[in-house]
């Protein structure tokens, strides 16, 4: 099979500040994300064949009506995807394969998600397998259930609480940093390790700093073929490859002899999108990551698992600034969910915007030097249970 | 000879200073956590029964309370299911009735000579409240007790029994009560409780011929404390020599499982050939003769029993815990909403998961996991598994996280990891724990609790626990 690389071009994209957005509704994010992405892409959301919208929660919407509503499209397949926390690039990959398999010409993906009018200060748990049941699992917090990661890491690579904790900071403290640039995410300020490591705890280990924000956003790309990329602008990007795994596995229990300090689906999602972009040296090859650091210890555990530093060996790269803009790998340059809160439908697509930005020389103070190949992942679930969904886009040679 | 085979008792891992509740006040009290109630720790003490016992032999399980979680539905079978018996028994609950252990062993008993049943469980628990501030609630302490009874190998028989129903209101509840009521306790004592028991007492002595001097201990399960001064004088018993100890000052008065838990304590310290008194007390008087039999020293053993489960004790000097535990005092809900609704469906669908634990074994790879998986996670045989107890394992803390987030009786609710001895993993919240004695790798049991009331429903199931005793 010939795969995806090369075979579909982003034209345009939009992305809406996230934040505690009071004032917007969810239809409102969508019209803002994907009217900039049609304005990006000076084509008429007219032209648009299909469309495919990703929402997580029950909070923002069923089906792909909502996306319809919002821009009044004339009665084209508009399909609602899900897919945990890898929502936005599911969105992503069924409107490039859609294109890919000939079938439309343009279409539309869109991320959205309105966190903020549950009332609540978390994302809502769920209680197991689904909203019924005999409610047998633990109503594990999201926070709790990566934590479950922190408490092994630590013990696996022989960290003290306080040298582990300083870690996790010193990622907060870069994405922190990333996010104070950037006019687009929900916190845009510099924070200290003191500030990080002596935070309430929300789930120990893990302090407020450790936990990425609660958000509203959205964002959208518009998708074509190579050829009609041509002619509306020089500098498209080209997809290089996609990486989606399920993982069968249970809450780190099934199978019983999960380490917890790595991710399976992800090394997998990993190995899935390299071999179809043609990667062999990640560190080397990559440019920019967008990893979904919905806590900073997963950060850790991502860049492990793609390859990006060796097992254990995330501290001494944190510590050595490897992830940083200006380093040798920059990792969340946007500032992450740390920064940007996690509206789980658009998460996905605004990590594609990041590489939309930096691989077109238009990321500002945060540009990386001669970016050419972005990584956006997403990991939802729980830590040896859940989804993780990648992709890689690539500047036109 | 029909008796006792095997005993069992539960008391909560957490006592009340009583300090805590005015200072001065001496002692202190077993408490429940909030996650325990009278179908808990009802459990907690017929599994420390069920020890070494064949559990595919019971025939019935009674279960007896004042203070049964729910109206209407039986918590006998919801014991029997934890316990993973067989479903082709009989269950009762003996509820309403300070007597309604005693009035068990009888039903049990009556049941065993009849034939209709060769080993009975009769299990009473209970959480009697009193309301804040009065002496009920300063004597009062929670807990289990299991008797298995019957007529092979008995540790203790028993002899001889007399009974006295008595229509009078000393202490009750209405239905919608929350706490004890009583009438004043002059009128209890002077006009109701004495007599009763002394007469009782007497009418049995005379149909077995002994007198009080034939019994090495009395086992008397006051409903107050101002009985202890009176009640040796009126049954001719010997107050420091006779009188079992009523563990006042340890765990308090423990309502309906208060006389089955005197008793254990009196069998761990009997020998072979001592004959034990056991008058219980509500709504009338039941009366036993008991003798300790030749087999008590070997066939409990490895029972906490009563002795190892007082001495395993945490205190909680905080007043407002012991209310918060209680639903007494509630807080502003908790910031994040609760995900999910229970259905009676799916309860009924994972009931073998759920109550007696069962995870799964493979027949092919012998992988053994929890929750039960119809394909097998190792070797991806389909439908090739066999059932696999694990709430009787033991098992060590893989990893374990703190969530500060949810209710505040609870915080931080402690989710752990845990590995089974013999194989299999599970995600279970924690229990009875303090955070910082919480270390990977330390040595960790199964507690039946209940996890929420939500829905409608007392939803149980299984948590973990540091290794007690």
């Amino acid at each position: 099979m010939p795969g995806i690389r090369d075979r579909v071009a982003v034209v345009g994209m939009g992305c809406t500040r996230f934040g505690e957005l009071f004032d917007k509704s969810d239809q409102d994010l969508m019209v803002e994300s994907c009217y900039a992405a049609s304005e990006d892409a000076k084509l008429d959301l007219k032209e648009i064949k299909a469309a495919w919208l990703g929402i997580q929660g029950a909070e923002t919407g069923f089906s792909g009506c909502k996306l319809a509503r919002a821009l009044k499209t004339d009665y084209i397949p508009v399909t609602r995807v899900e897919n945990y926390c890898a929502t936005g690039i599911e969105a992503f990959r069924n409107a490039a394969y859609a294109v890919a398999a000939g079938i439309y010409d343009i279409a539309l993906a869109c991320g959205a998600e309105k966190l903020k009018d549950t009332g609540a200060a978390g994302v809502t748990q769920m209680g197991g397998e689904g909203q019924f049941g005999s409610w047998v699992w633990a109503p594990v917090i999201a926070p709790a259930r990566f934590a479950l990661t922190a408490t092994r890491y630590f013990h696996t690579y022989g960290l003290t609480p306080q040298e582990g904790k300083r870690m996790l900071a010193m990622i907060a403290v870069k994405n922190h940093h990333n996010g104070s640039l950037n006019p687009r995410a929900h916190f845009q300020r510099d924070i200290t390790i003191e500030q990080a490591v002596n935070a309430p705890m929300i789930a120990w280990p893990l302090g407020l700093f450790d936990c990425c924000g609660v958000s509203d956003g959205s964002a959208a790309a518009i998708i074509t073929t190579p050829e009609i990329a041509k002619r509306i602008r020089d500098d498209y990007l080209l997809v290089k490859g996609f990486g989606v795994c399920a993982d069968g596995g249970t809450f780190g229990v099934i199978p019983s002899d999960y380490d917890y300090v790595h991710i399976e689906a992800i090394v997998r999602s990993g190995k899935m999108a390299y071999e179809e972009a043609g990667i062999k040296n990640p560190r080397k090859e990559i440019d920019v990551a967008e990893v979904h650091d919905c806590f900073t210890i997963t950060e850790a555990v991502i860049c492990e698992d793609l390859g990006f530093t060796e097992r254990g060996k995330y501290k001494q790269d944190i510590e050595a600034g490897t992830f940083n803009i200006e380093g040798e790998l920059a990792v969340n340059s946007d500032g992450g969910l740390k920064c940007f809160g996690h509206p789980v439908g658009a998460t996905g697509l605004r990590m594609v915007f990041e590489s939309w930005l930096q691989l077109r020389g238009q990321a500002g103070a945060r540009q990386i030097k001669n970016a050419r190949i972005g990584v956006s992942q997403n990991y939802g679930g729980l830590p040896g249970g859940g989804i993780s969904g990648m992709v890689i886009v690539g500047a036109r040679d | 000879m029909v008796g006792i085979t095997s005993y069992g008792a539960y008391v909560p891992l957490w006592r009340l200073s009583r300090e805590a509740i005015m200072k001065g006040l001496r002692g202190e009290k077993a408490i429940r956590n909030f996650d325990e109630d009278s179908t808990t720790m009802a459990v907690a003490a017929a599994i420390d029964c069920l020890k070494g016992q064949k559990r595919e032999a019971i025939d019935a399980v009674f279960f007896a309370s004042t203070t049964a979680p729910y109206k209407e539905k039986q918590i006998a079978t919801t014991i029997a299911a934890a316990c993973d018996l067989r479903r082709d028994i009989t269950t009762a609950d003996f509820t309403n009735s300070l007597r309604s252990a005693t009035s068990a062993i009888k039903a049990a008993l009556d049941a065993i000579k009849a034939g209709s049943a060769k080993e009975v469980l009769v299990v009473a628990a209970d959480c009697r409240m009193g309301a804040p501030g009065t002496e009920f609630e300063q004597i009062y302490g929670d807990g289990a007790a299991a008797l298995l009874l019957g007529e092979k190998d008995c540790i203790a028989s028993i002899d001889a029994w007399h009974s006295i129903s008595n229509e009078a209101h000393d202490y009750w509840r209405l239905d919608g009560d929350t706490f004890v009521r009583s009438w004043e306790d002059r009128f209890i004592f002077n006009a109701v409780y004495y007599d009763i028991v002394a007469q009782n007492v007497a009418a049995l002595l005379k149909k077995v011929n002994l007198t009080p001097k034939d019994f090495a201990k009395a086992i008397i399960p006051v409903p107050s404390p101002r009985a202890l001064a009176d009640i040796p004088k009126k049954l001719g018993i010997d107050p420091k020599a006779q009188l079992q100890n009523p563990l006042l000052d340890t765990m308090g008065i423990t309502g309906a499982a208060y006389a089955f838990m005197l008793l254990v304590a009196a069998l761990e310290e009997a020998k072979a050939g001592d004959r034990l008194l056991l008058n219980n007390y509500g709504n009338g008087s039941d009366s036993l003769v008991i003798t300790v039999t030749d087999k008590i020293s070997k066939k409990v053993e490895g029972r906490r029993g009563m002795k190892t489960h007082l001495a395993s004790k945490k205190i909680v000097d905080d007043y407002r815990t012991y209310l918060q535990w209680r639903g007494l005092l509630t807080f502003e809900a908790t910031p994040t909403p609760p995900g999910g609704h229970i259905s009676a469906a799916a309860l009924y669908r994972d009931r073998s998961q759920i109550y007696p634990l069962h995870g799964q074994k493979c027949k092919v790879c012998s992988d053994i996991h929890f929750p039960p998986q119809r394909v097998c996670p190792k070797c991806t045989a389909k439908d090739q598994s066999e059932e696999w107890r694990l709430s009787d394992r033991k098992g060590t803390l893989f990893t374990f996280a703190a969530d500060y987030l949810c209710q505040r009786r609870e915080a931080p609710r402690v989710t752990a990891i845990i590995d089974f001895e013999g194989g299999g993993r599970m995600a279970t919240m924690m229990t009875d724990r303090v955070l910082e004695e919480i270390k990977i790798g330390m040595p960790v049991e199964m507690s039946f609790r209940k996890l929420a009331t939500q829905d409608g429903f007392h939803n149980y199931f299984w948590k973990s626990i540091p290794l007690r005793g």
